[in-house]
């Protein structure tokens, strides 16, 4: 095959908001093979752990991620929680939970404003990210940040939400409902959206399930895998389901994630109707002793983080495992036989977010 | 259909108020609890080093020797932790952003003298 040329793209490239690194092998405009490389934005942050009491790690286990931040807290605070056996006020989870969700609203809404703009679609991206905007706003009324919220603490959390502030929430959500069912219909119907992504960067089923994909990538193939049925946090309380579509294209897992939009809307609403009263947080006496994996559903899929003590008040070792790193491989394989022209948005549809995949 | 809705939204666009602010001229949003930027009330600080310690991005240096408290504004995150942990809370968080820079913004702030002596020599002879 001497006919074959070797592309790169990235890790600087119009589409890609972080540095990823692909070589494209090309025979004529379709690619055989797609090579990737990470280890651009590499932070240290994993051994920062040994450097920091763990209660005050929390804070830099948020910034692991720029958009997913308050649930790698979180994920945290559970693993150093069920270490040190401390039990979670039920307000702190509920809370919890309506920020988690909170999270995943502005984070889909994210990813749809630069989907449409890698489709050229510019109208539709800044109308997702202005109704990201309003989410964004709640966000720092409630927690004092837009994106890094850092409100979450080992045992509870630092914030309260006064009743009439949830109220005042949820009525927000109601105003721009109509606005998010108005967005996603064009997600579903519109004839340039559907052209772009329908049957692009296919991956079945089992082989999102072989490779190892997670999140909205194993959800739009059809998996029905999302950590929020195992009930953590509040999820349990609150009659979770996972969305899931059939095809496994581009146009499936973006529509996984507009959907999951309005069933963040209807969670958060469900979480406040169901607030328990009581304290936010419980006191946290010595040191964690012990090991524990916690698992937590992020915008972008499950994330895993393994924290081991040993009764000092410096954790010995924490590992983060975070879904755009196991969704590389599935990635790997959209991308074999699709034209070029299409690699920036198949890319796009995994939702990397190589920041926290090399922490 | 969906082509129409659009064609709505671009002409509400064009007609309508721009959705941004010109930050910096028009000042940003805040709310009561955003976390704009640390400050401190010196007078009540007595030097215990409480904050340099927890500091997650070694922003302050406090010297209890020359009475003065430091902080890098490019450094500090505004996690709160300092807030949170000073045994005087005489740190705050301001809901306003420190103004932009291109160099380091080291602030060195002074203490008042240490108070007399005679509260230390009260407790030694206790
Ligand atoms: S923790 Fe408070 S009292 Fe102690 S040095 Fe820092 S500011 Fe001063
Ligand atoms: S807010 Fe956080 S980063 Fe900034 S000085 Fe205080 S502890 Fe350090």
């Amino acid at each position: 095959m001497s006919n074959q040329i070797v592309v790169p793209f990235g890790p600087q490239h119009p589409v890609l908001p972080e540095p990823i690194h692909l070589d494209l092998v090309l025979e004529d405009e379709r690619v055989v093979e797609a090579v990737p490389t990470i280890g651009y934005v590499h932070r240290g942050l994993e051994k920062l752990v040994e450097k920091r009491d763990f209660k005050d790690y929390v804070l830099i286990a948020e910034r692991i991620c720029g958009i997913c931040s308050f649930t790698h807290s979180v994920t945290y605070c559970n693993a150093i929680e069920h270490i040190m056996g401390i039990e979670v006020p039920p307000r702190a989870q509920f809370i919890r939970t309506i920020w988690m969700e909170y999270s995943r609203m502005h984070s889909h809404l994210l990813w749809l404003g630069l989907t449409a703009d890698a489709m050229g679609f510019e109208n539709l991206f800044m109308n997702a990210w202005r109704l990201r905007e309003e989410i964004l706003d709640d966000m720092e009324a409630t927690t004092g940040g837009r994106v890094i919220q850092g409100s979450s603490k080992v045992g509870g959390i630092r914030l309260d939400i006064p009743d009439e502030k949830l109220g005042e929430m949820v009525d927000h959500l109601k105003s721009i409902r109509p606005l998010l069912e108005e967005s996603n219909r064009i997600f579903t119907h519109d004839q340039t959206v559907r052209h772009r992504m329908r049957g692009l960067g296919v991956l079945s089923k089992e082989e999102a399930w072989d490779l190892g994909a997670v999140g909205p990538t194993a959800r739009g193939s059809g998996c029905d895998m999302d950590v929020r049925s195992t009930g953590y946090s509040a999820y349990g309380e609150l009659g979770f389901k996972p969305i899931t579509f059939p095809h496994g294209d581009c146009l499936d897992r973006c529509l996984v994630r507009s959907e999951e939009v309005l069933a963040a809307v209807d969670l958060v609403e469900r979480a406040v109707a169901k607030m328990p009263d009581g304290p936010i947080e419980e006191k946290v006496k010595g040191n964690p002793d012990g090991e524990y994996f916690a698992f937590s559903e992020q915008p972008r899929g499950e994330c895993m983080h393994y924290v081991k003590a040993n009764g000092k008040k410096n954790i010995v070792r924490h590992r983060v495992r975070t879904p755009t790193f196991t969704n590389i491989p599935p990635l790997v394989k959209m991308l074999a036989g699709i034209e070029l022209a299409d690699v920036p948005v198949v890319v796009l549809t995994i939702d990397p977010c190589i920041g926290c995949a090399e922490r | 259909m969906p082509l129409f809705t659009m064609v709505k939204r671009a002409l509400a666009n064009v007609t309508g108020k721009p959705a941004t602010l010109m930050y910096p001229a028009t000042p940003a949003k805040q709310y009561d609890v955003s976390r704009g930027h640390i400050v401190i009330a010196i007078e009540d600080c007595i030097f215990c080093g409480n904050c340099q310690r927890h500091c997650v991005s070694q922003a302050i240096v406090v010297d209890r020797e020359a009475r003065t408290w430091e902080i890098d504004r490019l450094r500090c995150i505004i996690c709160g932790v300092c807030a949170e942990v000073c045994p005087k809370d005489c740190i705050f968080i301001e809901p306003d952003y420190h103004p932009s820079s291109v160099g380091p913004v080291v602030e060195l702030v002074q203490g008042p003298p240490a108070p007399p002596k005679v509260e230390k020599k009260a407790k030694t002879e206790e």
